[in-house]
């Protein structure tokens, strides 16, 4: 075991590394000069140079590649071209209403995506059964932003039940924090339910018709048992793995979903950034995210061997 | 059909017409067409019959285990201690599962949990059926792998079904079955799925577990070897049918019904040697989607006269305790 997580580990830096490269050719591969393209249309040759010259374009590529490299490992993330202050500090004031976001979403779809398939795949046919049919078919084409601004018109503009858009910090107040995460939770879990309902009802009914089942059934095991007991956790493997993809797929929702509800949060920092042709902030937020995602999806493989005494690494 | 009074003495489970219909796209298959017999306190009975005949579709029957979407037993009655299983709640049935009649499965190696440790499992039938609590019920799954002869019970109740060998793991689900010490014990085809070695230390096991308890037990088999082994009566089943019932040494001795006589010549004889090729029975098993005319055997049956293709024979004694449903079953019994 410790020697899989080690091995994980090394091919996790491996992984990194490759991110790493395309990430940093991202900058030096876009068309133009990347000095110029900083400095704006109406430069002059003098501030285009100075420009290049304290980014350090002019030396070798691998040598700038290992210089950012070890600059990020020392922690500096470099230096915003257009607000000028370093790019951690700006992430870091925008993480909260980011991971705000990501985790609610996350709980409201884990729970609710797996009961639903739970109860469909209980009653084939049923009327949970029909009526996620029709959810997901819902909840996989509609983008946030249709669900979103049906959800502001429904519950904040006509009924005044919820805020419009808008984020409160956590300080001021769980309350009013978790009354404005509302609308944009259900927007971005809409997908996520349907997802991770449709495999966990697939992976339950494979598990339903397994001979153990049938044992546990002649013990005089209670339906709940049978359900949440024997199945769920037989079927839990690849509900697990589903979840690590959602978690893939939350980041790119994330950013539209701010921009939708106004959340000023890692999403909108970056789709500003992209407009502003910021590539510090750009290249920071995505070797974050990719370092997130490959260490939620070394946890979920270890996390398998908790369900099913099977695997063994 | 047999029509006794309705709690005989010393009969534990009594069945009467029971009938049970799968239902397909577009047919309905009469997996069993109205059967009965009885299973008297402490007796094993012996249910025999090819693949198909409806001999595990009698046990989940008796159950209710039946697939729910598929099968539904449509008529008939189970009396257990009096009372038609079929007619109680859910949860009154769920009472009777495990405690009062257990079961166990054909193969081992797919009947347990594969998540949970063996001991977790049959502790769990023990708390359905007890307020135990997690130790005792654990102690007591410990004391029950001992009793089926598993070497280090201490050791083996933690471990997961995927680390214990397939004669193993059917002891584990025999000490499952029996940890509430259940009056009537359903094997179905306990032994098939096993090692010819293993098969013959897990019948010894049920034999001498049989006999310690006192429980009854209803053994399912297509083999008949077993039955001679184990059982002291034994109900033959054809295409959802039974054709003979009788004493197991009557049986062996006098079989009754064509299908009978059948099955006893396509056993091996170990004294015959190899030379012999073995007899099969000609033709095959019926389709059971469409009403069958007559004797369902007929087709099949070297005895076949013209009754047999137009009417069904019903079961009757050929001498007490001893019926076989076949018009000619007193020249069958001469040949």
């Amino acid at each position: 075991m410790a020697a899989y997580i080690l091995r994980r580990l090394v091919s996790t830096v491996a992984v990194m590394a490759i991110v790493g490269i395309f990430i940093f050719l991202l900058l030096r591969l876009a068309p133009g000069d990347p000095a110029a393209i900083i400095a704006g249309r109406s430069a002059t040759e003098e501030i285009i140079a100075g420009i290049r010259e304290q980014l350090g374009l002019n030396d070798p590529m691998p040598v700038q590649f290992l210089r950012w490299v070890r600059d990020m490992l020392g922690g500096d993330f470099g230096t915003s071209i257009f607000a000028g202050r370093p790019v951690l500090e700006l992430i870091s004031q925008r993480l909260e209403p980011t991971l705000s976001l990501s985790i609610l979403t996350m709980i409201l779809a884990v729970t609710v995506g797996v009961s639903f398939g739970i109860l469909a795949a209980w009653r084939t046919g049923g009327i949970v059964d029909r009526l996620l049919a029709a959810f997901s078919a819902l909840g996989y084409s509609v983008p946030v932003f249709v669900s979103g601004y049906f959800l502001i018109y429904f519950f904040a503009i006509r009924t005044h039940w919820l805020p419009v858009q808008g984020y409160v910090p956590i300080d001021s107040g769980l309350g009013p924090w978790f009354v404005h995460l509302i609308l944009p939770t259900v927007a971005l879990s809409l997908a996520y339910i349907a997802f991770i309902a449709r495999v966990t009802r697939a992976s339950m009914l494979e598990v339903l018709s397994e001979d153990y089942m049938r044992t546990a059934a002649a013990k005089g095991a209670s339906s709940y048992a049978m359900l949440f007991h024997h199945a769920l956790k037989n079927a839990g493997v690849p509900i697990l793995t589903v979840i690590g993809i959602s978690f893939a797929y939350l980041i790119g929702g994330v950013v539209l979903t701010e921009t939708v509800f106004n959340i000023p949060g890692i999403g909108r920092l970056v789709v500003d950034a992209i407009n502003n042709r910021d590539y510090p902030i750009i290249q920071s937020v995505l070797i974050l995210t990719s370092g997130l995602y490959v260490l939620v999806n070394l946890t979920i493989d270890l996390a398998y061997t908790l369900i099913d005494p099977r695997i063994r690494y | 059909m047999l029509m006794q009074k309705s709690t005989e003495n010393g009969v534990l489970l009594d069945v009467r017409d029971l009938e049970t219909h799968f239902f397909g796209e577009e047919s309905v298959t009469r997996a069993l067409g109205g059967i009965s017999f009885q299973v008297k306190k402490g007796e094993t009975l012996g249910v025999v019959g090819e693949s198909g005949c409806g001999k595990s579709v009698t046990a989940l029957s008796i159950l209710r285990l039946l697939p729910k979407l598929t099968a539904r037993t449509v008529g008939g009655e189970v009396r257990f201690h009096g009372r038609d299983l079929l007619a109680l709640s859910d949860r009154e049935m769920r009472r009777i599962r495990g405690d009062h009649i257990a079961m166990i499965f054909q193969d081992p190696m797919t009947s347990l949990n594969p998540v949970y440790t063996v001991g977790r499992q049959i502790a769990e039938a023990v708390q359905i059926h007890s307020d135990a609590s997690r130790s005792v019920a654990m102690a007591k799954a410990e004391e029950m792998l001992r009793l089926v002869r598993i070497a280090d019970p201490d050791r083996r109740v933690h471990n997961y079904p995927h680390e214990m060998s397939g004669g193993m793991r059917q002891r584990a689900m025999i000490a499952m079955a029996l940890a509430c010490s259940p009056e009537l014990l359903i094997a179905d085809e306990p032994t098939t799925a096993l090692d010819v070695t293993i098969q013959a230390q897990i019948l010894r096991l049920i034999v001498d577990l049989k006999e310690r308890t006192g429980t009854s037990v209803m053994f399912i088999t297509h083999d008949l070897g077993v039955v001679a082994e184990t059982c002291q009566r034994v109900i033959v089943m054809y295409a959802g049918r039974i054709v003979e019932q009788a004493q197991v040494n009557d049986l062996f001795a006098r079989p009754a019904h064509p299908y009978t006589q059948g099955l006893m010549r396509s056993v091996p004889d170990r004294r015959q040697g190899r030379q012999r090729r073995l007899p099969e029975i000609p033709g095959i098993v019926p389709s059971l989607r469409e009403p069958i005319v007559g004797c369902s055997f007929a087709p099949r049956c070297p005895f076949a006269i013209d009754i047999c293709r137009e009417k069904t024979p019903i079961l009757r004694d050929v001498k007490p305790g001893h019926a076989a449903a076949c018009w000619r079953s007193e020249e069958v019994i001469g040949a």
